[in-house]
């Protein structure tokens, strides 16, 4: 699993390091492949996805054109379905029944079930070996807070995966973040480090 | 009704007029867009799925804090965000009044394809399937006409649904249409508009409401 919506809230240091990395056949879980070239769009190139499920491949045109010449697998999902999916999967949810996607190509080869007279849609949860994910701070123990609009599909990855790596703006000692404001209690997370990539308005910045 | 632009302007003016607060409403992407500028209401709250609750036009630019077509957002006093699953469960749990979707295609019972075309490769689909199965109110704002000059509204759907279920209106620069009872009903035209122009340029069949023009 990785992070991110787009490149807003993507761990994109992480991102590099998997680049450099002799890994193939990656199944990779995030709800689009980075932009042509930035981000995920880096591994795709590299052809180290094997299959890639997510809600919107079309920000990436290349994901498309690899999709065509067979060098990769979709699983498209609806966006609230694929959240969903990961949050059933970290919360012990073998699956769950849903109405999005009922009637449409989404659908097709998935069972339905009928509650209280409506037609529902049953989805499998999600889960992954690892997640990349990207906060704003963390605490020496790893507990995250976010900024903004990059939590996005964060929070809900760091409990569905078997170890949690989590790249931030800043680790602060025990104590200085506010027990309220967390949003990822610290035993999700294994590991963590400090983001050397970082978006900004002038895109993409080694810091 | 000279440019696209101007097309554009007119549909989402009429959408705002739509909106009464209060109200949490969601935009999509292209026209939906351009709502928000023309609602005043203060009770209208803007949703974006990507985790945003209190939208508003960007003040200065921030990478990291976008709606759901990427673009730079502001965040309004009071604003709240929250994770996707958290959004999606607003979304499909009936917490979103009213949204605001695009469509490339609406059938005669209301029923909208709007994230797939036949032949392409389908690989996106984001938000908008759970969008039509939880919002309270759906509101289409499409062009009338394909660039081809194609009616949009059409007999039946050549494209993939986005979901069995209609959608409560739908307005162009021609008309606007309510769906009740799984039909197209005419009830106003836009300024400039004839009956005669409406009755040519869509292939969907309605009925005529008891409209103003």
């Amino acid at each position: 699993m990785v992070g991110g919506f787009g490149l807003v809230g993507a761990p994109l240091t992480l991102i590099e390091g998997l680049t450099r990395k002799d890994l193939n056949e990656l199944t990779i879980i995030s709800n689009n492949l980075g932009e042509a070239g930035e981000g995920l769009g880096v591994l795709l190139r590299q052809r180290k996805i094997r299959k890639a499920i997510g809600s919107y491949f079309t920000s990436n045109r290349e994901v498309g054109e690899a999709y065509q010449r067979g060098e990769i697998d979709l699983q498209l999902l609806p966006q609230g379905t694929l959240a969903e999916s990961m949050r059933a999967g970290g919360a012990g949810i073998g699956g769950y029944y849903t109405k999005t996607g009922v009637g449409t190509e989404l659908a097709l080869g998935k069972e339905i079930r009928e509650i209280n007279g409506e037609p529902y849609l049953f989805e499998q949860a999600l889960r992954a070996d690892v997640a990349l994910i990207r906060a704003h701070k963390a605490d020496t123990l790893g507990n995250l807070i976010y900024y903004k609009t990059a939590r996005n599909f964060n929070p809900v990855m760091a409990t569905a995966a078997d170890l949690v790596i989590a790249e931030v703006d800043e680790i602060v000692g025990v104590g200085e973040l506010s027990a309220e404001e967390v949003v990822t209690p610290h035993l999700f997370v294994d590991r963590l480090l400090v983001a050397e990539k970082i978006l900004t308005k002038e895109g993409v910045v080694y810091r | 009704m000279s440019s696209i632009a101007n097309v554009q302007e007119l549909i989402a003016k009429r959408a705002a007029s739509e909106l009464k607060g209060p109200s949490v409403v969601n935009l999509g992407i292209g026209i939906p867009t351009l709502v928000a500028k023309y609602v005043k209401d203060e009770l209208i709250h803007f949703h974006t799925e990507n985790g945003l609750l209190g939208v508003t036009d960007v003040e200065e630019a921030d990478p990291n804090l976008v709606n759901a077509g990427k673009l730079p957002v502001g965040e309004q006093v009071g604003a709240a965000f929250f994770s996707s699953a958290e959004s999606f469960g607003m979304i499909r749990g009936g917490h979103i009044d009213v949204a605001i979707l695009g469509a490339l295609q609406v059938d005669e019972t209301g029923r909208i394809a709007n994230w797939a075309i036949p032949g392409k490769n389908i690989i996106g689909v984001g938000g908008a399937m759970d969008l039509l199965v939880g919002a309270k109110k759906v509101i289409v704002t499409t062009s009338h006409l394909t660039k081809g000059g194609k009616s949009k509204l059409m007999k039946a759907c050549t494209f993939p649904l986005t979901s069995t279920r209609s959608v409560d209106m739908i307005i162009t620069e021609m008309a606007v249409f309510s769906v009740l009872n799984e039909q197209l009903v005419l009830t106003e035209l836009m300024p400039g508009v004839t009956l005669e122009q409406v009755r040519k340029n869509t292939e969907a069949q309605f009925v005529e409401g008891g409209f103003s023009s």
